[in-house]
């Protein structure tokens, strides 16, 4: 069984490397790019049993700062 | 008076830490991350810089779960006093300790660097050595220490008087020019510039010095 979590900052967060990597596309004359925002994703593998709340309890203990990130489950 | 520094794995200024606690008259004990409780008598807690755990996750997330910072929580909630620095700080708002949360720095850049500070408030025991509105020069060494938290709770801290210091030119981006803040009952302080880098003529400076003495003349035990 296995879970992907995608944390991403908050809107309103600012985000630098995000920003870097828009002005880096636009340097490559990607000129469409409007906006970039870096996250990051964490695959778990979980034992049978394991429910999405399990994955949640972890996302709010661990696995994202709610203070600055949010965060979404995908249970695959 | 005891103090304590909690050593993590990948923690490198645990050693300075204690070597300013002890010039200020502190007897110090290092404590180990898989320790589960601090000292019996300990006054202060020093949670050092570093990067601990390597940072993984995000700065001072795994150290924040760790044995002994339960102990840290523990003894923060019975009203007793702890400092923060750099990795530190990034620790204590992973507990929850202190509110907010510390972000790469807006230009992105590791930045080391001594840098002027502006002392928010005197009304602590952290900042009772100085004046408010003295400026003095301690070094930053961090990429996150651009301090974000909601507009709510950097007005809570404003009107509660909890900034402790203030960058004079804000290098990393953070909310309000924010470098250092204390907890609501003023005896936890966390900040990203290292007093204890400026603590000895040998660091170049020693404006950090205040901050030491005047925690040895104040903390009682919690």
């Amino acid at each position: 069984m296995k879970a992907r979590v995608h944390v991403m900052l908050k809107n309103g967060v600012l985000d630098p490397q995000g920003e870097a990597v828009r002005h880096a596309l636009g340097a490559l004359g990607f000129d469409k790019v409007e906006g970039v925002r870096q996250g990051k994703v964490i695959d778990l593998d979980l034992a049978e049993g394991a429910t999405e709340a399990d994955v949640t309890a972890m996302c709010e203990k661990l696995l994202a700062n709610t203070v600055i990130e949010s965060y979404s489950i995908e249970m695959a | 008076m005891k103090a304590a520094v909690v050593v993590f794995p990948g923690s490198n200024c645990d050693r300075d830490l204690a070597v300013a606690f002890e010039q200020a008259g502190f007897d110090v004990s290092m404590v180990w991350h898989k320790d589960s409780a601090l000292p019996e008598g300990v006054d202060i807690v020093g949670v050092p810089g570093g990067f601990s755990y390597g940072d993984y996750l995000r700065c001072g997330a795994i150290a924040a779960q760790s044995p002994i910072c339960k102990a840290v929580i523990e003894h923060a909630d019975r009203g007793g006093y702890a400092l923060g620095v750099c990795n530190g700080f990034q620790i204590l708002t992973e507990t929850g300790v202190l509110p907010g949360a510390l972000l790469r720095n807006a230009g992105l850049k590791y930045i080391c660097r001594t840098v002027g500070l502006q002392v928010a408030t005197s009304d602590s025991v952290f900042t009772q050595g100085y004046n408010a509105g003295d400026v003095i020069g301690v070094p930053i060494a961090h990429h996150d220490g651009n301090y974000f938290a909601d507009a709510d709770t950097v007005k809570a801290l404003q009107d509660q008087d909890r900034v402790a210091f203030t960058y004079e030119e804000n290098p990393n981006g953070s909310v309000a020019d924010i470098a250092g803040i204390l907890s609501e009952n003023r005896r936890v302080l966390g900040m990203m510039p290292h007093p204890e880098r400026a603590a000895d003529e040998g660091h170049g400076g020693t404006d950090g010095t205040a901050m030491f003495r005047a925690l040895a003349g104040m903390v009682t035990a919690a």
